[in-house]
């Protein structure tokens, strides 16, 4: 397994895809600081020249930049919460002896297959719509006034959408877990005379540990990037309560044409992304490592 | 006795789960209920039981060429996928098979660079498939989800293959097989149901991406996110068809999907979850 | 063909010094058996045979011929795992030709063998049959059927029967003995286990921590160990070792007396113990004892020999089956 002859294979082996990694996040991320110290308009491009930390500034100055940064706490803390939380409850009741089964899992993972322009626009036009979509249907059924969901509440919709994408992939890796969970322990701890609650909290949360922190680690990921379902929806708006850093950024560059604004809070998110990272790894490593 | 408890148990265990899945699957069934719908019917207020007509479905591909985009979808997400795996599969076999100190390293890293986020290099990835001609070609795109994916398609390969006892490909070794013989007769065939799952859920990651398939294509390359993300403007809006268009766009995968969802969980967890 | 020449063989994992420096030397033909504790290094030093690890140091001859750097294949040795290592995607007769095909044998040939090798190790029946679908002790034939149709100069052997029940174990024990008997081959086997050293090998290599403490046949090591190491290791159950005046009286630091060489009686001897523990094997009777001035002491007694807890017994040392040791632990011979 190890003899100098397979050592040195391997390591060539290895070599394209840590190769192409490395060029596919240095060059990109350059050029952006490279931009981000320029004064650089699409609409303008002939006119380039540096500004130091100008576009930082404009960028930290800017209020939609705190609220962006907000926004994108919100949706990620948000979802992780709808979908830990709602994924360990459905997790716990599938884990029963039901008629179906196969069916209700497939019922349940459905969301996850689901393109996240789709699944906006389903929300946005067959649910939440204030004049057609099923929501309001109920409302007008029981008397009330239909909701205007995206512009009264911009940011709670979108995180609804997203946790009904992610929902599944929680419930299913939870579910995977509990089923792991030795039926022998459990049967101990009831004999010992524990209740649902205790055997809840020290049996069946532990042993849950790990694989919250991979839905954590994993959604997190793909959450701090959430783009399509506020492009679909709301748009960012109104004004910029429903947008996050990603879309922020897309604004700043394709509607603005805003190279260098765009570049440094690129850099921004980077170094923030970063911060999150390094914690998130820290814990995930330490609970990976068996 | 006890056996009625448990009877009467799994009967509200039942009715429970089944509620909460149907609430989950609503919109998405909703969605496929009023695609058969004529238009006046969809907006008509709440009902489940549609005239069952086609015709949306046959206006979305003739005004809208469906087939383009969903073409491209297919081409984008296997192309990729392939690719990856192509890149990935040799790696994933240095690192399970002849770790390093470094290797956890390298797979962190690996995944932190997914971490990254898009819209950070989003200019000068933009900038530069413009001036390579690469904007809105299969490609371009191509590359660019194959760079996305691979980090996942390394990792899941990787938990994958630790699996695989090293025992078994010293054995192939003594037994006289060199190293193409070693990976082509013991570790590919041994590999098979993870390879599967990884190709899986990769292209599904692949059909479902929606950032940079929606901003670096327009007509040509635009596979069906963007196709979907078209509908958005508020003209030409109309209930059934976006209904049908939907429906298009995530039945091909929402059947891949179901048949597939065993392999996938566990691919899905990263080997961390048994 | 087959004979085995170690020189100055050591191995490092990083810091870790596994191996020090090995010199051995294995006749063709012979059944070698390695024992030792847990992590003294006995596979590694298997593995640096079969060349599946590089030595750090020091040179690895087969038949004369220096094959510190050919590679696994090129050394002409089989090797059967502790887990088999079976290839699970292949079927019984797949499994046993794969050798067979990477050396690009001819089908006909390869089936002649094959069904050669099934019928020695009576798995005739099974041979379209996946690994899955085998007992432990038909997969431990398989894997040893893959090693005998390469007809090898030596077969190295990792603790092949760990993973089996104790009857299958005897079963098997007497099965590769009996194939050794056959093929006449150099055998080197790797062992925790007492009986299948004692009584597989010719020559047993006693190893400690990287370090061979003593090479011999199996009753030389029992007669006459080296050092106190060899002597608390081979035999079972162990020798008691008696320090203090008695040993002193006998001009040594240590003496060593083997349970069987203890004789027992109810009412007189040398030594008096209370009994704390009796193992009633049936044909044996082991006593643990607490015995008065000593300490800890183990005998044998016969099967007959009824005694309970609590019960004061009188012990004998048989003088002409003491092993003194100095105080560097090593055996003084008289
Ligand atoms: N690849 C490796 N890297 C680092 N250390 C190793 C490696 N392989 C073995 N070792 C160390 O070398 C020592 C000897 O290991 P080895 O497997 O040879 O012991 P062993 O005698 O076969 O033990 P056992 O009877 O438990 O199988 C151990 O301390 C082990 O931790
Ligand atoms: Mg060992």
């Amino acid at each position: 397994m190890a003899t100098q002859n397979t050592k040195t294979l391997a390591r060539l082996m290895m070599a394209p895809s840590v190769l192409l990694l490395l060029v596919w996040m240095i060059v990109p991320l350059a050029m952006t600081l490279w931009f981000s110290f320029q004064n650089y308009n699409l609409l303008d491009p002939s006119n380039v020249s540096f500004t130091g930390l100008f576009n930082y500034q404009f960028f930290y100055t800017d209020p939609a930049f705190f609220q962006s940064i907000w926004n994108t706490l919100v949706i990620v803390v948000g979802v992780l919460l709808i979908t830990v939380i709602g994924g360990i409850a459905i997790a716990l009741l599938l884990d029963q002896p039901i008629f179906g089964q196969g069916i209700v899992r497939i019922l349940v993972i459905s969301p996850f297959f689901v393109m996240p322009p789709v699944a906006a626009l389903i929300w946005k036009n067959m649910i939440m719509h204030p004049g057609y979509g099923v929501l309001a249907d109920i409302n007008k059924f029981f008397g009330l006034q239909p909701v205007d969901w995206f512009a009264r509440y911009p940011l709670f919709s979108i995180v609804i959408i997203v946790a009904w994408q992610w929902l599944p992939f929680a419930t299913l890796i939870l579910l995977t877990a509990l089923q792991s969970l030795d039926g022998e322990q459990k049967e101990a701890a009831e004999m010992d005379g524990a209740n649902f609650l205790s055997r809840f909290i020290y049996l069946v949360l532990p042993h849950l540990a790990r694989a919250i922190t991979v839905v954590i680690l994993i959604q997190t990921i793909f959450l701090l990037g959430v783009y399509a379902e506020i492009l679909v929806t709301t748009n960012g708006g109104p004004g910029y309560a429903s947008t996050n850093l990603a879309f922020l950024i897309y604004r700043t560059a394709l509607l603005g044409y805003d190279v260098g604004g765009a570049s440094a809070g690129g850099i921004i998110a980077v170094v923030l992304a970063n911060i999150v990272a390094f914690f998130l790894m820290r814990a995930v490593g330490k609970n990976l490592d068996r | 006795m006890a056996r009625s408890v448990t009877t009467r148990h799994k009967v509200t265990a039942t009715a429970a789960a089944w509620v909460v899945a149907l609430i989950i699957f609503f919109p998405i069934l909703y969605t496929l209920i009023t695609s058969i719908k004529t238009e006046p019917e969809a907006i008509a207020g709440f009902s489940l039981w549609p005239s069952g007509t086609f015709e949306n479905y046959i206006t979305v591909q003739t005004q809208r060429d469906y087939f383009k985009p969903f073409m491209n979808s297919v081409i984008l997400s296997v192309g990729s996928t392939i690719l990856a795996l192509i890149i990935a599969i040799p790696s994933a076999w240095a690192m399970a098979f002849s770790p390093t100190k470094r290797t956890k390293d390298i797979l962190m890293w690996m995944l932190s660079t997914k971490m990254m986020p898009a819209v950070a290099v989003l200019v000068p990835i933009y900038l530069m498939f413009r001036d390579f001609g690469l904007l809105d070609s299969r490609i371009g795109l191509t590359v660019m989800l194959t760079l996305i994916n691979l980090p996942i398609v390394v990792w899941m390969l990787y938990t994958y293959f630790r699996e695989i006892p090293g025992e078994i490909l010293e054995a192939s070794r003594m037994d006289g097989a060199g190293l193409w013989q070693e990976i082509v007769y013991v570790l590919t065939p041994m590999a098979v149901p993870g390879i599967a799952s990884t190709l899986l859920l990769n292209i599904i990651l692949a059909w479902n991406e929606s950032f940079w398939t929606i901003r670096l294509s327009t007509t040509n390359a635009a596979p069906l996110t963007a196709f979907i993300a078209s509908f958005s403007s508020p003209q030409g809006l109309f209930w059934a068809k976006l209904s049908a268009a939907s429906t298009m766009a995530i039945a091909p995968i929402l059947i891949l999907g179901w048949f597939s969802q065993k392999q996938l969980v566990r691919g899905l967890t990263f080997g961390a979850v048994k | 063909m087959g004979s085995i020449t170690l020189q100055k063989v050591s191995k490092v994992f990083g810091e870790a010094k596994v191996i020090p420096s090995i010199d051995l030397e294995i006749n063709n033909g012979e059944f070698v058996v390695f024992v030792g504790p847990s992590g003294c290094g006995k596979s590694t030093l298997l593995r640096l045979i079969a060349g599946l690890e590089d030595v750090s140091g020091g040179h690895i001859l087969i038949d004369g011929k220096d094959v510190t750097d050919a590679a696994p294949a090129a050394r002409g040795l089989a090797m059967v795992f502790q887990s088999y290592a079976l290839y699970p995607h292949m079927s019984v007769r797949k499994n046993i030709a794969f050798p067979l095909k990477m050396a690009k044998m001819e089908q006909p040939a390869i089936d002649k063998k094959v069904e050669a090798a099934a019928r020695v190790l009576n798995l005739t029946d099974y041979l379209e049959r996946r690994p899955s679908q085998l007992s432990g002790g038909q997969r431990q034939r398989v894997a040893i059927g893959r090693a005998i149709v390469r007809e090898p100069s030596a077969f190295l052997f990792d603790e092949p029967l760990s993973n089996l029940d104790a009857a299958l174990r005897g079963t098997m024990r007497l099965e590769i003995s009996d194939l050794h008997h056959q093929l006449k081959t150099t055998m080197i086997y790797v062992t925790h286990d007492q009986v299948e050293a004692m009584t597989m090998a010719d020559k047993i290599v006693v190893l400690n921590r990287g370090n061979i403490e003593q090479v011999g046949s199996p009753l030389e090591l029992y007669k006459t160990p080296r050092n106190l190491f060899v002597a608390g290791f081979i035999g079972s159950p162990h020798m008691n070792f008696v320090t203090g005046s008695y040993a002193q009286s006998k001009n040594a630091k240590t003496a060593g007396i083997r349970p069987e060489h203890l004789i027992l009686s109810k009412d007189s001897g040398l030594w008096t113990g209370t009994v704390k523990v009796a193992e009633h094997l049936g044909a044996d009777t082991f006593l643990h004892l607490d015995v008065d001035g000593i300490g800890q002491v183990t005998a044998r007694a016969g099967g007959e020999f009824g005694a309970q807890y609590g019960d004061r017994v009188y012990l004998t040392p048989d003088e002409a089956k003491l092993h003194r040791f100095d105080d560097k632990g090593l055996a003084l011979r008289a």
